[in-house]
């Protein structure tokens, strides 16, 4: 209800504007979508859509093409609910998996995560997949030390596959609930970085033949559309199952995950609100909705 | 829909009107739409794309067609000329003082790649210029944030200051600076924490770290992935601090990086150089003509339009 509302309103103020249908008035309306980062394509097919209505129903005036509006965008918007939530395995070891490019967040997001499934009662271990950057393995071990968990690791330039197989190994032999393991942020394009990470999946999915349960793609909601190429690449390397989308405290609307889900039906899973360890949340589409429309 | 690139869409226009002599309003219209849609999927700021629109459109009227060049091509080599212009000329230069040290202080949002710059930067001014550098850890907020500066250091081998995480971030810096000046290193680079152009207190902090340093370069570290909120970012640093430049980093990836456009519309400060790549040595200067050709999405704007 709260989407409809805020979407409302933004095309009210529209409305009165532009009274005529007409190419300024639709011009406007892709730009507050296009404003809000919403993929280029998607927001051009939302319009085409708006455009075939009015046409058929040989709409003139604004006033009249307002629910209209209000109608096909919340249902692109909001259209099925996708489940939302991590796969957790009803008995023995979930294994999560967390890419995306670099410096998006995925080390605060496992230090977030940990807490959060601790909090639930479950046992979690931490795997320092991210051998590469300078300070990576010390910074996941801090997040373990704030959301007291152990983190398996080697040292810095070593195999990521090899750590990631250690911490297996002691996720099973300690029986926890939950192994997250962290990679080395990779920008989509690099065909090498990109094949060790399949080789980081293979290694798990070697000892145990479901997993990872939850491949989970990192976001930056500052990015624009080049969060598509992401999506699209790192899906087809590593079977991506969701998304998190962080840095939504700030002012970018990360209205590129609509097309996201749009094109390749995948699901935002959490999102991140700050770079403390409460700062994550459920996704909820309304309240995501609602801030794409607010100024 | 969705063409690889500029060129193929106004190809596709220009199929409807080839072989007249004189590019129409119409026309021009037809061709706008198509720059238009190219920009906004570069991710250049919608309120950027339409100002410049109305340049092109102003040029492009009435324009006759070259013999040599198909209307589509002309256009292009217009939208291209006008994308250089407005992005400056090549100025890949740290301001030096006449007073060493010299003080460049590094901002931005979270993750951008400032701590990795710091690096870079340094490594870059010492090969070209014999410069000695010190590296300033005043990031006490990001977990291991001072440990990574130190990492970058060792790999440089190049001197880092810092003070824990309990010092303030201010009283860091400035300590670096008298530091540098007793060790006699004449350029020192402040590696500031992460921080949203909303959060007041962190920006004034960044404030009060200008004001006990007297830098004389402000750096906005930008990711070159950033959608439509470029301009905001770019707008407020600029307000609260008064950039002198900018470096766009991760150029190495395959986005096309229209925030280039967007901050330096907003800013006015010069794009000096680009990130690209993790290590310590992938720092280039800037190129407009390169960045302009990549936003439109082709690889050489002008040999393609040499060739035709
Ligand atoms: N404001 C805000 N900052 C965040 C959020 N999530 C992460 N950050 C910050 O973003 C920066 C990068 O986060 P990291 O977790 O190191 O990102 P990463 O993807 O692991 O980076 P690499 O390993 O270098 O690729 C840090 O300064 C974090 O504190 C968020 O939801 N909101
Ligand atoms: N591919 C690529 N990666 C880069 C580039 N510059 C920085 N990075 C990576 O981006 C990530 C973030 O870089 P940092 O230097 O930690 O960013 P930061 O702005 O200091 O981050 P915070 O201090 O958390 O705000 C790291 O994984 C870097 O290796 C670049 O030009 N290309
Ligand atoms: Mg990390
Ligand atoms: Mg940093």
């Amino acid at each position: 209800a709260k989407t409809r509302e805020s979407m409302a309103s933004r095309v009210n103020n529209l409305v009165k504007r532009y009274r005529k249908v007409d190419e300024d008035f639709f011009e406007e309306l892709e730009e507050i979508l296009i404003s809000a980062d919403v993929g280029v394509n998607t927001v051009l097919e939302l319009v085409e859509k708006l455009k075939d209505e009015a046409r058929t129903r040989n709409i003139k005036e604004t006033e009249q093409l307002k629910d209209v509006i209000i109608e096909v965008l919340s249902s692109m918007l909001t259209e099925e609910e996708k489940d939302t939530s991590i796969a957790m395995q009803a008995d023995g070891l979930t294994v999560i998996l967390v890419v995306g490019v670099n410096g998006v967040g995925k080390t605060t997001t496992i230090g977030k995560m940990a807490y959060k499934f601790k909090e639930e009662g479950k046992s979690v271990l931490l795997a320092a997949g991210d051998t590469f950057r300078a300070g990576a393995i010390e910074q996941l071990e801090v997040w373990g030390q704030r959301a007291n968990v152990d983190v398996i690791k080697h040292h810095e330039g070593s195999d990521p596959a090899a750590v990631v197989y250690d911490a297996v190994m002691a996720a099973k032999s300690r029986g926890v609930d939950v192994l997250i393991c962290d990679t080395a942020g990779r920008l989509q394009n690099k065909v090498n970085l990109m094949k060790e990470l399949e080789k980081v999946k293979r290694v798990i999915s070697r000892e145990i033949p479901e997993a990872p349960h939850e491949v989970l793609l990192v976001l930056d909601a500052t990015t624009g559309q080049n969060a598509m190429n992401q999506a699209k690449i790192f899906g087809e390397a590593t079977d991506v199952s969701g998304i998190v989308l962080t840095k939504l405290d700030g002012t970018a609307k990360g209205g590129i995950v609509l097309a996201i889900r749009h094109e390749l039906d995948l699901p935002v899973k959490f999102v991140g609100l700050g770079e403390g360890i409460h700062d994550l949340q459920p996704f909820d589409s309304d309240t995501f909705v609602y801030g794409l429309f607010s100024e | 829909m969705a063409f690889e690139n500029l060129a193929d869409r106004l190809q596709e226009t220009f199929k409807k009107i080839r072989g007249k002599g004189k590019v129409s309003e119409a026309d021009v219209k037809q061709m706008t739409r198509e720059v238009r849609l190219a920009l906004l999927e570069a991710d250049v700021n919608f309120k950027v794309v339409k100002d410049f629109i109305n340049r092109i459109k102003e040029r492009a009227v009435g324009q006759e067609v070259l013999k040599s060049l198909t209307p589509g091509q002309q256009v292009i080599k217009v939208v291209q000329e006008e994308l250089t212009t407005l992005m400056g000329g090549e100025q890949s230069k740290l301001h030096m003082s006449n007073k060493p040290p010299t003080v460049v202080m590094l901002v931005g949002l979270q993750g951008a790649g400032k701590t990795t710059t710091t690096g870079k930067l340094a490594n870059y001014i010492r090969k070209q210029q014999n410069k000695k550098p010190l590296l300033a850890a005043c990031d006490i907020y990001r977990p291991a944030a001072i440990k990574q500066l130190q990492t970058l250091g060792s790999q440089l081998d190049m001197p880092v200051f810092a003070m824990g995480d309990k010092e303030s971030p201010v009283e860091i810096a400035k300590q670096a600076v008298a530091k540098a000046k007793e060790d006699h290193n004449d350029i020192v680079f402040i590696d500031t924490a992460g921080r949203l152009h909303v959060d007041d207190a962190l920006m004034e902090e960044l404030e009060n770290i200008k004001e006990a340093t007297q830098p004389d370069e402000i750096i906005l570290v930008v990711d070159a992935m950033t959608g439509q909120d470029a301009v905001n970012v770019a707008e407020s640093f600029n307000e609260r601090l008064g950039l002198t430049g900018v470096v766009m980093t991760k150029l190495d990836g395959d986005t096309r990086g229209g925030a280039a456009l967007s901050v330096k519309a907003v800013t006015g400060t010069p794009i000096k150089f680009v990130g690209m790549g993790e290590k310590l040595d992938a720092l280039e200067p800037f190129h407009p003509e390169r960045m302009a050709s990549r936003i439109l999405g082709m690889g050489d704007v002008l040999t393609l339009i040499e060739k035709a």
